[in-house]
């Protein structure tokens, strides 16, 4: 059924850290492996060798160079996977009920037996979060690890997503979001936590963390400087052939 | 937006076998028998033609029926339970006309109407759509309502309702190229809001996720095209609204009238080929494209 509960129990999401994300792509490579090993038909690659590989991915790194009025630009790392919206569009808009969103956990999923390959959930995304299986014809999403998280048979530190299990920077975090006392909630409290694209109206169970302000950078002194004799060039010009190729093309 | 030619074409004559339809269901022209047939057959053959080019673009078509399930949220769904709906209407009233000689109008009227909510409900599942600023205005299914209409009435061959109608539809459709200009500015979605960093400074995309393409560039990302948007346009208009006006403005012939048709045809291929490849999706912004 494609229109979307008025309620869910649970607003499981992730909450991704753009201050400490090292943009190192593990997770969307753990997300790969595990999402095309694992529920549903398996991510394909066209060409993968070849001039013009192209793939399915359900998590994507982009990075940012932001530069502020005042001071260094900055490099920001930007993981996006689907955002599992309360107003999901992209469930609303299927046809046969292949999309969904769970009641006990506010999971969007995909029934892929009843998935016609259509496209329109993906036009519907703002967030770019689902993609067509270019082998397989079916729309794949991120499922949260719907298959990991309740999995009794991991043990209990791996029944996170995968992609949060990876990240070696713990810039991901996986957790209830429609409980204001979780751990996730919390964070999102205390870092001031937003939606992307607010104004689509999609209501993203997912938050992000906005980078915290930079440190200046101290202006290089006398002060500062207590390694600058160490530090100082040895060498300040060239010396030999090198020396005099320098000095005769200067002359020139 | 990528333009698939299985969508355009699906489309474009789709829109037009209902809006002869919608004729036809009205006793407008009021044919019976051989010449009913014939009129059947053109609007059937658009029809149907056009529903079975829209699957081509589908990755499984064997599993299209479950596609009537979902009415309640899916323009989509709407699409395929109102053409269902027009298409066996107007084949009951269809065949009174043609082996009775007899006029159900009640047939007639409501499969007229299930025409009409078959192109309104096309139009929507473009028009609903948040992410694409150009189609999300209430010009759009207006645009496609005139057009189907205004083709309708000249396949009808009903010169004086089409000579209007003509010219009204190429009126919408110049103003829906002006308003849609403006939507992606409006929507208020840009990259700062995308990536929510603009309190920090200007946001500039830096690296793309992958060194190729992929499904979200190819399907969402169509650049192709756009720095001849203007021509083309200047070109559909005439040949979908002004040259048909002028044509059917001449002593009625049958060659014209062909004629008329012919461009009118080609005037809307072309601005449906356009609506695709000029649209934007939000998308892009993530990957510092439009």
């Amino acid at each position: 059924m494609t229109t979307l509960p008025t309620h869910t129990d649970k607003k499981l999401g992730l909450v991704i850290d753009l201050d400490t994300c090292v943009g190192c792509h593990a997770c969307v490579i753990s997300c790969k492996g595990w999402n095309t090993e694992n529920y549903g038909a398996p991510l394909s690659d066209q060409d993968p060798y070849g001039a013009d590989p192209s793939g399915t991915f359900l998590n994507r790194v982009h990075s940012y160079e932001v530069q502020p009025p005042q001071g260094e630009a900055q490099l920001i790392h930007f993981p996006k996977s689907c955002l599992h919206c309360e107003d999901a569009p992209c469930v609303t808009v299927c046809p046969t009920g292949a999309s969904y969103k769970r009641v006990e956990d506010g999971i969007v999923l995909v029934n892929e037996s009843d998935c016609i390959g259509c496209g329109l959930c993906a036009w519907a995304c703002p967030y770019g979060a689902r993609e067509m299986d270019q082998e397989e014809k079916v729309m794949k999403k991120c499922t949260l690890c719907v298959d990991r998280i309740y999995n009794e048979n991991l043990p209990e530190i791996d029944r996170e997503p995968s992609c949060v299990r990876t990240c070696p920077a713990g810039a991901r975090h996986f957790g209830d979001l429609g409980d204001p006392d979780s751990a996730v909630s919390q964070l999102v409290q205390e870092r001031g936590g937003v939606d992307l694209m607010p104004e689509q109206g999609t209501k993203p169970v997912n938050k992000y963390l906005p980078p915290r302000p930079k440190d200046t950078l101290p202006e290089a002194g006398p002060e500062f400087d207590v390694l600058a004799p160490f530090l100082e060039p040895v060498i300040n010009e060239p010396k030999g052939f090198l020396g005099w190729l320098d000095k005769a093309l200067e002359k020139i | 937006m990528h333009p698939a030619p299985s969508v355009i074409f699906f489309s474009v004559f789709s829109g037009l076998g209902f809006g002869l339809l919608v004729w036809l269901g009205l006793g407008i022209p009021a044919v019976t028998g051989g010449s009913a047939f014939a009129f059947f057959a053109i609007a059937y053959i658009l029809a149907v033609g056009g529903l079975i080019s829209s699957t081509f673009h589908l990755g499984h078509p064997e599993r299209a029926l479950k596609a009537f399930s979902q009415w309640r949220s899916s323009w989509l769904s709407r699409e395929g339970v109102c053409a269902v709906a027009a298409l066996v209407l107007m084949a009951l009233y269809g065949a009174g006309l043609v082996f009775f000689e007899t006029r159900w109008s009640i047939f007639g009227v409501l499969g007229a109407l299930f025409s009409l909510a078959t192109v309104f409900t096309t139009s929507m599942i473009y028009a609903q759509l948040k992410t694409v600023p150009r189609w999300n205005m209430p010009l759009t299914p207006v645009n496609f309502l005139s057009l189907s209409l205004a083709g309708g009435a000249l396949l009808a061959g009903q010169v004086s309702a089409a000579l209007v109608l003509i010219l009204i539809a190429g009126i919408v459709q110049g103003v829906t190229w002006m308003l849609g200009d403006k939507r992606f500015d409006e929507s208020g979605t840009n990259i700062a809001t995308g990536t929510q960093l603009g309190n920090v400074g200007s946001v500039r995309a830096f690296e793309p996720p992958h060194t190729g393409t992929n499904y979200l560039l190819r399907e969402f990302v169509y650049v192709i095209g756009r720095k001849h948007a203007s021509k083309l346009r200047v070109i559909s208009l005439l040949l979908m609204s002004i040259l048909p006006f002028l044509l059917l403005l001449l002593p009625f012939n049958h060659f014209l009238a062909v004629i008329a048709v012919l461009a009118h045809v080609a005037g809307v291929l072309v601005a449906r080929w356009l609506f695709f490849a000029e649209a934007e999706h939000v998308v892009g912004l993530y990957y510092g494209k439009r």
